[in-house]
């Protein structure tokens, strides 16, 4: 087995110098009945490299990648071109292998880039602090409403309807069991929702997106001095973080908390995961703050350096009175992103979303010439919602078998829900060119 | 020495202070001073080149943009630079051995890293019509059957995104299923004192009360002190199998019974999984939910904080509440019930995750395991363990073992072979720096004073371990022989020397903040102390 360094010469060695004449003898505590006697029936054994390549290289096959085809999925993760250098970097066996920085003095390679990566999302986001990450932007969401519960010891929280219906989910479950009363709004494809008047006393927190689900661009300026007046907290959520690049972020706004899914900068679309959550908020609440932290300090010589910090909120010190059981969190998810947004700067970033912006414009101006098919959103950043006069779902397919991954039909996610049917997100990146999007075009007029 | 506010050594023209070499750039050779990315901001340049938007048109609805976001500005070259010297100031698996205790640090394969790689899983979006992803289903649903077979279990929640998420999982599917018996007023945990902090953490996150069992003088939980906890209120026990300790449970069957006997769950914390994987099932020991770390276990890599991932076995008493997404065989192909309308008969809890799970780690994991297969995994337990009482029988003599072997796949030590000698484990894991290792677990688990837990792995050779053992026993033998300021000023190699941790958490600093005065000098270049 080429992991196992031990020979058999080794193994009978150790076994002598510890005393024992089996390996067998080391397991006497297992109860006998539950110690197996070999290899478990009806699994493989071990394969060489070149098998498992062809193992797996078989099961990639069977999958249409989105570099493939003409693409326009979005729905809360993007496809966006990542550098080459990101993930080169990222693989140097030093960022790769290591273990959650425990010991500063060798591991300030870690401990450095976190610093810059709750720089780089404070900067973003607006806010004054941001933590090490999470696991992602919805599970994210659910620490920013326990958090928020936490600082206002209030149990009522109002979901917007142009929150991912997975943040909400994810809310319900992990906040519900809590027992929390949660009021989510009914999904807000036309941009109508005004929260304002639902917030009182017993409100511990609103949570919003912009851009919404739907796509929807929103301030939430007004909507956050009524929350605060209420003294209740105010989360902005934000699913394309491209997005900050051109828009206020919410920060600006009078946000408390900001989360975000971070996985646009840095991170494929990896069907999924493993992303990164973003979470920011406002000095004043950092004690009350989920995940790890990296500070700056000196060391014994007065030099700069920089460990994990106030972890007297964490699991690990206070156990079941901790803010969160986070432990392991998204560490070179972390780094992917806080390389591309280096290489990025300021530059980059602000180009990176105009162009994003300037694509999703030009789709939606093709769309709207297709005969039946109008564009539901006033404002957008690089995703909106397209109302057709069939089923999405059914075009959708269509639009698959030639070729076309056109977008995420929003019955998806509201199977339920009448009056969605013939709802379609399409999101435009950098990656789709005009070509891809002629290709939506006339597909589009094909099915429809 | 004099610094300026980057720490950056700002002594002039200095070759010697107190007759050490000083150099002008203040960096060591291969050790390089690297100043914040901020503070290399090179106005103008960009590492990036993007074409020009296709139209300047807008459609924002009439919300606002923002001025400027303060990004500092770099060429390819600078970012790629900064990131590798950052890199070099790591310990890590690749370069040494890293027998953090609880951890797992074994070799992560390059084959793993090379198989998430393939577009055909890396390039795939989590929202595409099934028909497009059929690979990917088949991935999850060909890893999710490994995971069961070698645990023995009937059912597997993928989505979990860590150890900790997984736990969550498990709690929720118990507090799901309490309900559904009409027991709600089941809220009380047991968790021995010997556990992880993520366990009473994540009781307590999940609205449970957490009831301490006290540990016993060997190490292990008695079947005796969980019957004396027991009662109708109890929603579940938690317990780590093999424990933080590095003992395996004896009485674990009697203590799985026993909780089912009074109406409870026996969640598995399967951090240390590695111990036992292909030798013991844990459905054999009465479990009820056990997470596995993928990033443990099976090898994917830690990342310096993850990203990780938990799937978490579950017995057919749980098995109907598993959260949303999973995935199963339809009619053409598989298939991915994300409603809960879909999930025919069952009673998911809910949703745990965006998406549906940590597919990268999946990938990883699966390259791993099939290059493992069931007789190479097997045989990663027995050298974990082996590993692991080599490392105990060998050093039980300079440093005191807190309990008598044989171990599992890690070694307790505590701090009673320091006692006079004013060095701490603290001080005794820095001194380990300077000799090249990355230190053992500190301080964890608490039912031992000062302990010192030693996780080898399978992956060190024989050749490794003599000369780490050597290495312990030097210095053993030196706290001993009275050589404290030794210890005290370790280590001295490092590119920081010792932290000032009370300084980070008193006056918290989370972010750089950039200077009033920007400061343009470059790296070597002398400016006024502060
Ligand atoms: C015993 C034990 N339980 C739980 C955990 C938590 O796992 P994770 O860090 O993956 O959340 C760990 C790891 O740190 C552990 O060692």
């Amino acid at each position: 087995m080429r992991y196992l360094p031990l020979t058999e010469t080794d193994r009978s060695a150790m076994l002598a110098t510890i005393g024992v004449d089996s390996v067998d003898a080391l397991f006497r505590d297992v109860p006998e009945q539950a110690r197996l006697k070999g290899p478990i029936a009806g699994l493989s054994n071990h394969m060489g490299e070149l098998a498992v390549e062809r193992h797996l290289s078989r099961l990639a096959a069977k999958n249409v990648t989105a570099s493939s085809v003409p693409f326009f999925i979005g729905g809360g993760a993007y496809k966006h071109h990542v550098p080459a250098s990101v993930d080169q970097t990222l693989l140097r066996g030093e960022f790769l292998t290591s273990y959650t920085p425990y010991q500063p003095e060798v591991t300030q390679g870690t401990l450095q880039y976190l610093f810059e990566f709750q720089t780089q999302v404070a900067l973003l986001t607006g806010m004054d602090v941001a933590n090490a990450s999470m696991y992602d932007g919805a599970t994210g969401t659910a620490e920013a409403v326990l958090m928020a519960a936490r600082i206002n010891k209030r149990n009522k929280v109002i979901l917007s309807g142009g929150l991912h219906p997975h943040y909400r989910e994810v809310v319900e479950t992990t906040c519900g069991v809590m027992g929390m009363d949660i009021r989510a709004q009914a999904p807000d494809w036309k941009n109508a929702e005004d929260l304002t008047a639902l917030i009182d006393g017993e409100t511990a927190c609103i949570v919003v997106q912009t851009p919404s689900l739907f796509g929807h661009l929103r301030d939430f300026t007004a909507l956050c001095d009524a929350a605060h007046a209420k003294g209740t907290l105010v989360i902005v959520v934000v699913t394309e973080v491209v997005s900050l690049g051109l828009l206020t972020p919410p920060g600006e706004m009078g946000a408390d908390i900001v989360v975000c899914e971070g996985q646009s900068i840095g991170n494929g679309l990896n069907f999924g995961g493993p992303y990164v959550g973003l979470f920011a908020t406002r000095d004043k609440y950092v004690r009350q703050m989920p995940g790890r932290l990296c500070g700056q300090t000196v060391d014994a010589d007065g030099k700069r350096g920089f460990v994990l910090t106030l972890s007297t909120r964490e699991q690990h010190i206070r156990r079941e009175k901790a803010t969160s059981n986070i432990c392991t969190n998204s560490g070179l998810c972390a780094l992917a992103f806080t390389i591309h947004l280096s290489l990025l700067g300021e530059q980059g970033l602000t180009k990176l979303a105009r162009v994003n912006h300037a694509n999703a414009v030009t789709l939606a101006d093709k769309l709207e010439a297709v005969k039946g098919v109008k564009i539901v959103n006033d404002g957008f950043f690089n995703e909106f919602t397209v109302k057709l006069p069939k089923k999405a779902a059914k075009v959708l397919s269509k639009l698959a078998e030639r070729g076309i991954l056109a977008g995420v039909p929003v019955s998806r996610f509201y199977p339920e829900m009448d009056g969605l049917e013939d709802l379609l997100l399409v999101a435009s990146t950098e990656v789709n060119s005009l070509e891809d999007m002629d290709a939506l075009v006339r597909g589009l007029e094909e099915v429809l | 020495m004099a610094m300026n506010n980057q720490g950056r050594d700002s002594t002039p023209h200095a070759v010697t202070v107190d007759g050490e070499f000083v150099t002008f750039t203040g960096n060591k050779a291969l050790q390089q001073e690297e100043a914040l990315i901020f503070e290399l901001d090179n106005p103008g340049a960009v590492g990036v080149d993007l074409e020009a938007p296709v139209t300047t048109k807008t459609r924002l609805g009439g919300v606002k943009t923002r001025a400027s976001v303060g990004l500092p500005s770099l060429a390819e070259p600078d970012v790629v630079r900064h990131y590798t010297r950052l890199s070099q100031k790591n310990f890590a698996i690749d370069t040494t051995m890293y027998p953090l205790g609880s951890c797992t640090m074994k070799h992560n394969p390059r084959l793993n890293e090379k198989m998430a790689r393939l577009p055909g899983f890396s390039d795939i979006h989590p929202l595409q019509p099934v028909e497009t992803v059929q690979g990917a289903l088949e991935l999850i649903d060909q890893l999710a059957h490994w995971l069961k077979t070698l645990t023995g279990m009937p059912a597997i929640a993928m989505s979990p995104g860590a150890g900790a998420h997984g736990e969550l999982c498990g709690l929720m599917s118990i507090h799901a299923a309490l309900d559904a018996r009409g027991e709600s007023h089941r809220r009380r945990v047991l968790v021995p004192e010997s556990a992880h902090g993520t366990n009473p953490a994540t009781a307590a996150f999940c609205g449970f009360t957490v009831d301490t069992i006290p540990a016993e003088e060997n190490g292990r939980v008695s079947v005796e002190a969980v019957k004396a906890k027991l009662g109708d209120d109890v929603a579940c026990i938690m317990l780590t199998n093999p424990n933080t300790c590095g003992l395996f449970e004896p009485q674990i069957r009697e203590i799985a019974d026993a909780v089912h006997a009074a109406g409870g769950y026996f969640y598995c914390d399967g951090a240390n999984y590695n111990a036992i994987v292909g030798r013991v099932r844990p459905a054999d020991l009465g479990v009820d939910a056990m997470h596995i770390n993928l990033h443990k276990t099976f090898s994917t890599p830690h990342g310096g904080g993850g990203p990780g991932s938990g799937p978490v076995v579950l017995s057919d008493a749980l098995a109907p509440y598993a959260p949303l997404p999973f995935v199963v065989h339809g009619k053409n192909g598989f298939d991915l019930v994300e409603q809960a309308a879909d999930a025919k008969g069952a009673k998911p809890f809910g949703r745990l995750k965006g998406f549906h799970g940590q597919m990268g780690m999946f990938v990883r994991a699966l390259a791993y395991i099939l290059s493992h297969g069931a007789d190479g995994l097997r045989q990663v337990a027995s050298d974990a363990v082996l590993n692991a009482n080599y490392v105990l029988a060998s050093l039980k003599d300079v440093m005191s073992a807190s309990f008598d072997g044989p171990c599992m796949h890690e070694a307790l030590f505590d701090d009673r072979f320091l006692k006079g000698t004013g060095v701490t484990p603290l001080d005794f894991a820095k001194a380990m720096i300077d000799e090249g290792y990355h230190p053992m677990t500190m301080y964890f688990p608490l039912v031992v004073h000062g302990a010192l837990l030693i996780e080898p792995t399978e992956t060190e050779s024989k050749q490794t371990l003599d000369r780490f053992i050597a290495t312990m026993r030097h210095l053993a033998e030196k706290a001993k022989a009275g050589d404290l300021a030794h210890f005290q000023a370790s280590p001295r190699l490092t590119p920081r020397k010792r932290l000032d941790e009370t300084q980070a958490a008193r006056k918290p600093v989370l972010r750089w903040v950039k200077p009033a005065v920007p400061a343009s000098a470059p790296v070597g270049v002398a400016q006024a102390a502060e």
